[in-house]
C-alpha cells in the first residue's frame, strides 16, 4: 500500500513530504490519480483537511517535471488558474504555495492578479504569463474579455474553483461558469477541479466542473475523511430570556466569561447592526481590557484589514463579526466559534463552526447563544441538524439572465461571435444548462440595442451582426464601457461616515460607510450605533454623513439592516417538527419550556404540516397572527398581500409585522367574527392564487422590486454603475432607476430586463417561490382559533410592531396622513399623540 | 388612519388646487400642470421628450417609451382641459437635436396636441433654438397679463411662472420616506414640475431653489388624484449643508 502511494507521488514531493514528517493524505493522492486519468473532480473536505494542497498538487506535480520552453516563439500561457471568491484568499493561498514550490526549487512562477494589482504587473501577465494564476472571478471575466485570451489560456491544464459551495447559486457563480464555459472552448484540454465545504447536494456543483453537453454529465467526487464531530452546546442562560429582539443582551456576562476563558474567540452575529450593539455592550463590561475588534462589511477597508492582520498575528482575544469572516484565511489560534441569534441555517452555522480550529483530529468547539425565545427553538433545531450533519438544501434556481447579458458582451469584446456557437456555449454551463433559445437571443437583442419591441435604437447599438453573421463590437467605447461595469456585485448606494466636531462640523476621520436608504431617514439629532459608537448625525455633505460623539447611551435610530439572512426552509421545517412534539421539549430551557405548554393551554401548537392562524382582540384593534415559519421576506411578501385582499374585502385593515416565524395582520374589523360569520374565508384569503393578479399589482409599486431592478440593469449593462449620476451642472437634477422602471413596466411589462428581476424577486427580496411552495402546502390545511386575548406564542411578533411600518405601500393615504397632522398641529398648536399602530404594541 | 384619511381624500376630492399669482387665478393639476382657466391656458415644464434616445446616442439605451409616456400625460390633461393654448415651458426636448429623433408615432402625437390652439416653446437650456418642422411658436420668454413664462427662474419679479429645477419634496411619514414631484412658490412666484417620464427631481430644499424665495414656501405635492400642500420647512432635506 505505501509503495504504490509513493509511486503515486514522484520527487522530489516524496522527500519533501518525508522531510517534515508528513504523509500524503488519501484525498490528496486520490486526487492526483484523478489528475493522471484526466478526470474533473469535485473535492469535498473539513476545513483543515489540506484541501488546497489537494487541489494544486497535481499542477505543482506537472510542472516540476514539464521541460523548459526555451526554444518556443512564444512562452507557454496559464498551466493552472485558481479561483476564489475572497481576494485576500487567493494572496493567501499564493503565498503558502511559494514555500513548498521554493523549498522543492521548483521552477514555476506564481502570480496573483486581482484589483489591486498594479498596471504594470497585469500588462506583463498578459505579455508572459505565469505557470500559475491565483484570481478571483472578475478578474477571470476580465481578462477572457480581451483578444489576450486565447494566448493566455491557450495552454491551460487546470482550473481550480476554491470554496466552490460559496459561489454556486449566486450572480457570482453563474458569471464564473460561463467564464469557466469559454475556458473550455479556448482550452478543451483543461480539467476542473472544484474545492468545497460539504454540500446536501454535491450533484450540481458536480456538474458545474463538466459541460452540460450530455445527459448527466458529472465530475468525479472525492470525500476527505472527515475530521472530529465539532462539540456544541446551546448558552442556557439564567437570565430571564426575551421575548423579542436580537440583542442577547442577557447573555452578555457569559458571552465575556466564555471570551476570557478562551485563547482567541470569533463571534458570530447576523447584521452588522448587532454586531455594533454586541461590540459596544462587550466593551462597556470589558474590565480586564481584553482586545476585542469588531469587523463587518461596512466598516472602512483598512480598519478590516488591521483586525484580520492583528487577527493573523494572534494579537486579539476576541472578533465580534458578521458574515464578512464566514469565508476566509485560516488562522489557527480560534479555539472558540460563539454564534449569538439564531444562525438561520445549518449550513452557515457550520462553515462558521469550521472557523475555530483548523486542526482535524480535535473537535471544533462552538457556543449559540439565542436571543429570544423562537431562536431558542431554533437553535435546538440547528444543533440537532448539525450533529445529524444535515445540510440545507440549496434553492433551486437557474442562471441570470442580467449576467448572461453582461457575459456576452464581454464575448462581444473579445471577438466576433455566432450566435449559434455562443449559445452552445453558454448551455454547456450547469446554471444555463436549461436556457431556451429564446431567451438567449432577448438577451443578445439587449445588448445590441436594448431589445425592446419598438426598436428605436438600430443605429445605436453597441453590438451589430456582420454580413457572416457574427456580432461584433461597434466601437471601442462599448468594450471601455464593459471593463468599467463588469462584476455581479451592486453594492447599495453607500454614504461615507465622518466624524466631526460638533462646533466646526468638519475634519475628522471616516468610520466607515451605511446605506444611503439608511442615512435619509436620519433627521439632525437622531442617534445611532455605528464602528462600535454611539453617533449623532449632524447633516449629509456630498456623499458624506457628519457624525458627532455623543454621551447618549441608547441609540434612537434602531437598525441598518445589511446582511440579514431569512431562516432556511430546512431549519424551518426542524423547528416546526420540533413544535409539534412536546416530547421533545425536555432538551429546552425552562421558560422555554413554560411559554410552550402555556400556549398548548391557551391556544394550540403550530402542527408540523398545517397553518396555525389565531384571531383575538387587543386594546380596540384586531389580530390575525399567522405562524408560516418560511423566513422573514416571505412573511413580508405575504403579509402585503393579504393586507391588499383583506381590504378589498372591506375587513379594513391597518398594517402588519413579520419576523422570521410568525406574521401578524391587525385591523379595525372583528376577524373572528367575519370568518364566523362567514364573511371571511381563510382558505380563500390563503388561496395561492394571490400570486397572480395582486402579487404583479403590488409588484408594480414595490419598493423592493425598484431596487431589485436597477441591479439588474447595472449587471446587463443597461445603465452604469454610477447612474443615476449628479449631471454636470451644479442643480444636481437626479434621474432615478424608478422612473425607467416605471416606462417599462407600463410599455414593455415582457421586456428581459423585467423578467430577470422577477427572477431575482421569485429567490431574493420577496422569496416569492417559498411563498409558493408554502401556500401550496397548507391548502386546505388550516387550523383557526379564534381567542379572547393575544397568545403566548403571539407575543414576539407583536412586539415587532410600532418597530416596523404599517400599511405596506400606500402612498397616498401616507401623503394624506402627513398633510392633516401638520395642519392640525397649526390650527390647534396641541400636541397631537401618536395614534398610530405602535402605540399599544410597545408595552 | 385609513377610515379618517380615506374619508379626507374624498372630501376634498371635488375642489380644485388654486392658487392666486400676481392676481392671476391659476389651477395645480394633479398631473402636474398648470392650468389658467381665465385664459383656457395649459402651462407645462421640462417634458424632456427623447431622453432615452439622447441616452442610447451615447452607449444607454434606456427603454425607448418616455416620449411617448409623456405625451400621453400631456394628452389626458389637453383632454380634461380643453385648452386654447398650450405653454411648454423650456427643455421640451433633451437636446438640440431631439425633435430629429422623433418616432413617427410621437410626432403624430404631438401635432394632434397642437391642433385647433396655439402651442408656445419657450426655449430652454437643452433646447435653446427652435426645432426644425415642429411648428408652434418659439420664444425666449412669454409675458401674459400679470404673468411671466420662462424656463429659468431669475428669482426677482412676482409673477413669474418657470421651470428648471425640477422640484420634488422628501417627505418622512412612520419611518417611510415617500418623493414626490411638486409645485414649489411662496405665492409670488412659482417654479412648476418636470413633466416628462426621465426627467429627474431637485430636492426643494436645495440652495438653488430656497434662493429663490425669499421667505417661507410651500410645496404642491403631485399625487395620484390630488394636489398635497406641505410647508417647505416641513420636507426634508435630501444632503444637508
Amino acid at each position: 500500500m505505501d509503495a504504490a502511494r509513493d509511486d503515486q507521488l514522484p520527487e522530489p514531493f516524496r522527500s519533501w513530504f518525508a522531510g517534515r514528517g508528513w504523509a500524503p493524505r488519501a484525498h490528496q493522492l486520490e486526487l492526483l490519480a484523478k489528475a493522471r486519468e484526466g478526470r474533473s473532480t469535485l473535492l469535498i473536505a473539513p476545513t483543515g483537511a489540506g484541501k488546497t494542497l489537494a487541489g494544486f498538487l497535481p499542477s505543482l506535480v506537472e510542472l516540476s517535471g514539464r521541460p523548459r520552453a526555451r526554444n518556443s516563439v512564444r512562452p507557454p500561457g496559464v498551466h493552472t488558474l485558481y479561483i476564489s471568491p475572497l481576494k485576500a484568499l487567493a494572496v493567501d493561498v499564493a503565498r503558502n504555495l511559494e514555500r513548498p514550490a521554493e523549498e522543492m526549487a521548483l521552477p514555476i512562477r506564481i502570480e496573483t492578479r486581482t484589483g489591486d494589482t498594479p498596471a504594470s504587473r497585469r500588462q506583463r501577465q498578459r505579455r508572459d504569463p505565469p505557470d500559475i494564476l491565483l484570481t478571483t472571478p472578475e478578474q477571470i471575466a476580465l481578462l477572457l474579455a480581451s483578444a489576450d485570451a486565447e494566448h493566455l489560456f491557450g495552454d491551460l491544464r487546470r482550473v481550480v474553483l476554491d470554496e466552490l459551495h460559496a459561489l454556486a447559486g449566486s450572480k457570482r457563480g453563474d458569471l464564473l461558469s460561463l467564464g469557466l464555459a469559454r475556458l473550455r472552448k479556448i482550452a478543451p484540454q483543461a480539467q476542473t477541479v472544484g474545492l468545497s465545504a460539504t454540500v446536501a447536494d454535491p450533484e450540481t456543483l458536480r456538474r458545474w466542473l463538466v459541460p452540460q453537453t450530455g445527459e448527466n454529465e458529472m465530475g468525479d467526487l472525492v470525500i476527505a475523511e472527515a475530521g472530529a464531530a465539532p462539540s456544541l452546546s446551546m448558552l442556557d442562560s439564567v437570565a430571564q430570556v426575551p421575548w423579542a429582539g436580537h440583542t442577547a443582551r442577557h447573555s452578555l456576562k457569559e458571552i465575556y466569561a466564555l471570551i476570557k476563558a478562551n485563547t482567541t474567540t470569533l463571534v458570530f452575529v447576523n447584521t452588522r447592526m448587532q454586531a455594533e450593539l454586541l461590540f459596544q455592550e462587550l466593551w462597556r463590561i470589558n474590565d480586564a481590557n481584553l482586545p476585542i475588534a469588531l469587523h463587518h462589511g461596512s466598516l472602512d477597508v483598512s480598519q478590516r484589514r488591521r483586525v484580520e492582520a492583528a487577527m493573523g498575528e494572534g494579537r486579539l482575544k476576541a472578533v465580534v463579526c458578521t458574515s464578512s469572516l464566514d469565508l476566509g484565511i485560516d488562522w489557527g489560534a480560534v479555539d472558540l466559534v460563539i454564534n449569538v441569534g439564531a444562525p438561520k441555517g445549518s449550513s452557515r452555522l457550520m462553515q462558521r463552526i469550521g472557523r475555530a480550529n483548523h486542526r482535524l483530529d480535535e473537535p471544533s468547539r462552538a457556543v449559540l447563544v439565542p436571543a429570544n425565545r423562537f431562536e431558542v427553538l431554533e437553535c435546538r433545531a440547528a444543533l440537532e441538524a448539525v450533529r445529524a450533519g444535515a445540510q440545507d438544501s440549496a434553492v433551486e434556481r437557474s442562471g441570470a439572465l442580467d449576467v448572461l447579458a453582461q457575459h456576452v458582451l464581454g464575448m462581444a469584446c473579445a471577438g466576433p461571435f455566432a450566435s449559434d456557437e455562443l449559445y452552445g456555449e453558454v448551455t454547456s454551463a450547469e446554471p444555463y444548462a436549461g436556457l431556451s433559445r429564446t431567451d438567449f437571443d432577448d438577451v443578445v437583442a439587449f445588448v445590441a440595442t436594448g431589445g425592446y419591441a419598438l426598436r428605436a435604437y438600430e443605429r445605436f447599438a453597441r453590438i451589430r451582426q456582420m454580413k457572416d453573421g457574427r456580432w461584433r463590437v461597434t466601437n471601442p467605447m462599448v468594450a471601455q464601457q464593459y471593463r468599467l461595469n463588469v462584476g455581479t456585485i451592486v453594492e447599495a448606494t453607500m454614504l461615507k461616515v465622518r466624524l466631526a466636531s460638533a462646533k466646526s462640523r468638519y475634519g475628522g476621520r471616516v468610520l466607515g460607510e451605511v446605506e444611503e436608504y439608511f442615512a435619509e431617514q436620519l433627521s439632525p439629532g437622531d442617534t445611532f450605533v455605528f464602528a462600535g459608537e454611539v453617533l449623532e448625525f449632524l447633516s449629509i455633505v456630498e456623499d458624506e454623513v457628519r457624525a458627532t460623539r455623543t454621551s447618549a447611551a441608547e441609540p434612537k435610530v434602531p437598525s441598518y439592516e445589511g446582511g440579514k439572512f431569512p431562516l432556511s426552509t430546512f431549519l424551518a421545517s426542524r423547528v416546526r417538527a420540533l413544535l409539534a412534539e412536546p416530547a421533545r421539549w425536555s432538551t429546552l430551557p425552562g421558560q422555554v419550556h413554560e411559554w410552550l405548554d402555556l400556549q398548548k393551554l391557551r391556544s394550540r401548537l403550530p402542527g408540523r404540516a398545517d397553518l396555525l392562524v389565531e384571531t383575538f382582540p387587543r386594546g380596540g384593534r384586531h389580530y390575525l397572527v399567522a405562524y408560516p415559519f418560511e423566513g422573514r421576506l416571505a412573511h413580508q411578501t405575504l403579509g402585503m398581500l393579504l393586507t391588499r385582499r383583506l381590504d378589498r374585502a372591506r375587513l379594513r385593515p391597518l398594517g402588519f409585522v413579520a419576523n422570521d416565524y410568525a406574521l401578524a395582520i391587525y385591523g379595525i374589523s372583528d376577524m373572528s367574527l367575519a370568518i364566523e360569520q362567514g364573511r371571511l374565508d381563510l382558505d380563500a384569503l390563503f388561496d395561492a392564487d394571490m400570486l397572480g393578479d395582486d402579487l404583479e399589482d403590488w409588484l408594480a409599486e414595490s419598493a423592493l422590486m425598484k431596487r431589485t431592478f436597477r441591479k439588474c440593469a447595472v449587471i446587463a449593462g443597461l445603465i452604469e454603475r454610477r447612474f443615476p449620476g449628479k449631471e454636470k451642472n451644479s442643480r444636481q437634477v437626479t434621474m432615478s432607476t424608478d422612473l425607467v422602471y416605471d416606462v417599462l413596466r407600463r410599455h414593455e411589462p415582457g421586456h428581459v430586463l423585467l423578467r430577470a428581476a422577477r427572477q431575482d424577486a421569485a429567490t431574493g427580496l420577496l422569496d416569492i417561490r417559498r411563498l409558493s411552495d408554502m401556500l401550496t402546502r397548507i391548502r386546505g390545511r388550516i387550523d383557526h382559533i379564534a381567542l379572547p386575548r393575544v397568545s403566548p406564542l403571539a407575543v414576539p411578533v407583536m412586539l415587532e410592531i410600532g418597530r416596523e411600518m404599517v400599511a405596506g405601500e400606500a402612498h397616498e393615504a401616507l401623503l394624506a396622513e402627513a398633510e392633516d397632522e401638520l395642519v392640525r398641529e397649526a390650527m390647534d398648536g396641541v400636541d397631537i399623540a401618536w395614534d398610530g399602530a405602535g402605540g399599544d404594541g410597545r408595552g | 388612519m385609513s377610515i379618517s384619511h380615506g374619508m379626507a381624500l374624498e372630501e376634498t376630492g371635488e375642489a380644485e388646487d388654486g392658487l392666486v399669482i400676481a392676481g392671476a387665478r391659476l389651477v395645480l393639476d394633479p398631473a402636474g400642470a398648470l392650468w389658467w382657466p381665465a385664459e383656457r391656458m395649459l402651462i407645462v415644464a421640462d417634458l424632456h421628450l427623447e431622453k432615452g434616445s439622447s441616452f442610447a446616442a451615447r452607449g444607454v439605451p434606456l427603454p425607448p417609451y418616455d416620449t411617448r409616456a409623456t405625451l400621453a400625460l400631456l394628452a389626458q390633461v389637453v383632454e380634461r382641459r380643453r385648452p386654447r393654448s398650450i405653454v411648454a415651458l423650456g427643455d421640451s426636448f433633451h437636446d438640440r437635436r431631439g425633435a430629429d429623433r422623433l418616432g413617427e408615432e410621437e410626432r403624430a402625437g404631438i401635432a394632434a396636441l397642437m391642433r385647433g390652439r396655439e402651442m408656445i416653446w419657450v426655449a430652454g437650456n437643452h433646447d435653446p433654438d427652435p426645432m426644425p418642422g415642429l411648428g408652434g411658436l418659439h420664444v425666449d420668454e412669454l409675458r401674459a397679463g400679470p404673468l411671466t413664462l420662462r424656463h429659468e427662474p431669475s428669482g426677482d419679479g412676482a409673477g413669474e411662472v418657470a421651470g428648471h429645477f425640477h422640484p420634488v419634496a422628501r417627505l418622512m411619514v412612520r419611518g417611510r420616506g415617500l418623493r414626490r414631484r411638486c409645485f414649489a412658490t411662496d405665492g409670488a412666484r412659482l417654479v412648476m414640475p418636470a413633466l416628462g417620464a426621465y426627467a429627474g427631481g431637485l430636492n426643494i430644499r436645495d440652495a438653488a431653489l430656497a434662493r429663490l424665495f425669499p421667505g417661507a414656501y410651500a410645496a404642491h405635492l403631485v399625487g395620484g388624484a390630488r394636489i398635497y400642500r406641505i410647508a417647505h420647512h416641513a420636507c426634508l432635506p435630501d444632503r444637508a449643508g
